[in-house]
């Protein structure tokens, strides 16, 4: 299941600074909301994205029910060495996905 | 007999009257949960301890006029360096009419190089949202910006 999706540039200079973009799949479901019933439907959010490079984290984020559907998260970071980012999304309802990307800094 | 009669039309009417006035107070008091400016800034009394904010430094892009409050695209933007010995710790976004007065706090460090953050938000309202960088030497930076929402998100009925 591709529920990911994350841009980083293949290929990057030592010392450039680049932007990294990340989209999931996900609800986003507030608990603010009623069904016709009347019923308040339960609260399914992501509550947490992360980013390591090479297994140190750069890069970390809260989110609350007013983050939209399908959260589009972007950061920048200094390319320093190759190596492999690793994306991670902590949520309600025990939702956890993780993606990762490579780099090669020359 | 005339007399009663008369009295009694004009205690209707007056109570009436009071009633009306009585009965107009719950409307606009009883509204769907909501944070309150209170609550805006009892949120940012928790990121911030009770510190002074200063305004500057931090840019809000938003679209001033959003026709749909279900995604509206937004990036902060810390004009601050971002060396080892002072960066920006993290960027918290704020708002102050959807149900909670939270947003995003997004944590970063000397190694993004840049301070910028962007992502999609719900807005429920026509509102103020507010931006709050806090730097690693402790000081806090905000911006405010008012955004016009025409159709509100997070508490509308599922169909």
């Amino acid at each position: 299941m591709t529920s990911a999706l994350i841009n980083v540039p293949a290929k990057a200079k030592r010392g450039d600074v680049i932007e990294i973009k990340t989209l999931m799949s996900h609800i986003m479901e507030t608990g603010y909301r009623h069904t016709a019933a009347g019923e308040v439907v339960p609260r399914d959010i992501i509550t947490s994205f992360a980013c390591r490079f090479n297994g140190a984290e750069i890069f970390r984020a809260d989110l609350f029910p007013a983050i939209a559907a399908n959260p589009f998260i972007t950061f920048f970071t200094t390319a320093t060495e190759s190596g492999k980012f690793e994306f991670e999304w902590v949520g309600d309802q025990g939702f956890s996905e993780t993606a990762s990307a490579s780099i090669t800094v020359e | 007999m005339q007399e009663p009669a008369d009295t009694s039309r004009r205690q209707f009417l007056g109570l009436a009257g009071g009633a009306a006035v009585l009965g107009a107070i719950p409307v606009v008091t009883v509204r769907p949960a909501e944070a309150t400016p209170a609550m805006l800034a009892s949120a940012i009394q928790n990121v911030t301890g009770g510190a002074a904010v200063r305004t500057g430094k931090v840019k809000l892009d938003i679209p001033p006029l959003v026709e749909n409050g279900n995604t509206v695209p937004m990036t902060v933007t810390v004009a601050h360096p971002m060396a080892p010995e002072d960066h920006v710790r993290s960027i918290h976004v704020f708002n102050e009419k959807n149900p909670q007065p939270n947003i995003g706090n997004f944590y970063l460090g000397p190694h993004n190089g840049r301070a910028q953050v962007s992502t999609r938000i719900r807005l429920a309202d026509s509102q103020k949202i507010v931006a709050i960088a806090k730097l690693s030497d402790g000081s806090f930076w905000s911006v405010s910006v008012d955004v016009v929402v025409t159709l509100a998100a997070c508490t509308e009925d599922v169909i």
